[in-house]
């Protein structure tokens, strides 16, 4: 008998985590195909991308040494800023036309729709860090094609986007949302911004992995923290 | 299938619903009708589980929300003042995208049917942005059927449509109320509203102040009450 309850309530979980996985990937495709379609969301934050660190190269006029202390800054400040770009458009889609309530309607745990939103977001943002990075390398003639950093790339991204999906979700809900967002997010996420400029300044510098080992593990510590607190809240956050 | 006890909800300092009780058989058929800002959308809006009451108990099909709501939420379909449809996707594909947040099997042919329903079958490829807002409408209460819900609640659901699409309605209300489902559906059109329903809550004042069944109610009656009740 025990078995059967037990049987039982393991192809309920089964089911629950299956119907979980559908909403997340349903999400994700939904948002690639609008992307797709509109190119709006790509489209300014690689325009923005681009502007930003043509404008870093004429303005520093640096030498390759000091272009080399600089590049780690530059590459962040310009991730951050194209990031709220998308994060700001990701979740007006979601307000237009009332959409949103359209996902909460969802029979399903509400941190699915967080975690779909989380990986479309993540993936729009690594798809224009992989056209930068390259570019970065070309406009500063500064090698970053390193194992090490792509690392700390993804690292850095995945902090961004996961408290940054939360805290868009919170900024949609004002008329002040295009501002709102980076006066909330920056603050925040000051501290993941920090330990990626550390960490990608320390790989491409060539320093030894425990130079920069601490940054790199408060990295990862602070991806886990923003991620346990937007699973908590972001039920409150987007229900009236 | 509904049943709302003392359901209070405030927003800030300012009480919208203000002990409010509301009971739905199942089957039944309920129009609230009252002024703006009466809190006809408020109530709606706790009985999808999209806004928490400040203080009450609410039950759907047994479900107590909003500490149930995930598993009260399979059965409800909802159709509201705006659309709940992405503008850069087509009618297919918001109703494959809300399909299968909803897991609703045999989908294909469930989404040829729902077209078929409310009249855009033909349309079934265009963008959503391209759409008029009657056209939206119609999509959007193809969405609120898709996962053919036991309990529909409406907004205000004959907003923006044209009297083709008014009538196509009308007749989808009848439809799924023959089936056995039970409907909600909040209106300002109190002639049809008496023509559809099998019940009127008049809400004012933050509570449903008359209750009246259809067989109560005369012709034209139904006006004149909603007058004397919402005018104190």
């Amino acid at each position: 008998m025990a078995e059967g309850v037990g049987a039982v309530s393991g192809v309920g979980r089964r089911s629950a985590l299956v119907g979980y996985l559908r909403v997340v990937g349903a999400i994700v495709s939904k948002d690639i195909a609008a992307e797709l379609r509109s190119r709006e969301l790509l489209g300014s934050m690689l325009i923005f991308s681009l502007l930003v660190i043509l404008i870093f190269n004429f303005a520093l006029e640096l030498d390759l040494r000091t272009r080399q202390t600089v590049t780690a800054g530059v590459l962040w400040v310009t991730f951050a800023f194209a990031g709220t770009l998308g994060l700001n458009r990701s979740m007006a889609i979601e307000k237009d036309r009332g959409c949103l309530d359209g996902l909460l309607l969802a029979p399903v745990d509400r941190s699915a729709l967080y975690f779909g939103k989380v990986f479309s977001n993540l993936l729009f943002m690594l798809i224009v860090e992989a056209i930068i990075l390259p570019l970065y390398s070309l406009l500063y003639n500064v090698n970053l094609l390193h194992p090490g950093l792509i690392g700390v790339v993804l690292l850095g991204s995945i902090g961004y986007v996961v408290i940054g999906t939360l805290l868009s979700a919170m900024a949609i809900q004002a008329r002040t949302r295009d501002i709102l967002l980076p006066i909330l997010l920056f603050p925040v996420v000051l501290p993941v911004l920090v330990a990626a400029v550390k960490a990608t300044t320390g790989i491409l510098e060539g320093l030894p992995f425990e130079e920069y080992q601490a940054w790199l593990s408060l990295l990862i510590a602070y991806d886990g923290i923003f991620l346990g607190v937007a699973i908590v809240l972001f039920d409150y956050v987007v229900e009236e | 299938m509904i049943e709302v006890r003392n359901l209070v909800k405030a927003f800030g300092v300012m009480p919208v619903l203000r002990g409010l009780n509301f009971r739905v058989a199942e089957g039944e058929f309920v129009a609230v009708v009252g002024p703006n800002g009466a809190g006809k959308t408020t109530l709606l809006r706790i009985l999808a589980s999209l806004t928490r009451p400040t203080m009450g108990e609410v039950t759907l099909a047994g479900y107590r929300l909003p500490a149930q709501a995930e598993a009260a939420r399979k059965i409800v379909g909802v159709v509201s003042h705006q659309p709940m449809l992405y503008g850069d996707l087509t009618a297919d594909q918001n109703l494959r995208f809300f399909g299968r947040i909803y897991g609703v099997v045999d989908l294909g042919d469930r989404i040829a049917e729902v077209l078929s329903i409310v009249g855009l079958r033909a349309r079934r490829n265009d963008l959503v942005r391209k759409y008029s807002r009657g056209m939206q409408q119609r999509l959007a209460i193809g969405r609120g059927i898709l996962h053919r819900p036991e309990l529909l609640l409406f907004d205000e659901p004959h907003t923006g449509l044209d009297p083709d699409a008014a009538d196509m309605l009308d007749n989808l209300l009848e439809k799924v109320t023959r089936e056995g489902r039970t409907v909600v559906m909040t209106s300002h059109d109190l002639t049809r509203t008496a023509k559809l329903a099998s019940r009127v809550d008049i809400l004012s004042g933050g509570k449903i102040a008359r209750s009246l069944k259809r067989g109560e109610l005369k012709p034209g009656e139904l006006s004149k009450l909603y007058y004397e009740v919402t005018r104190g």
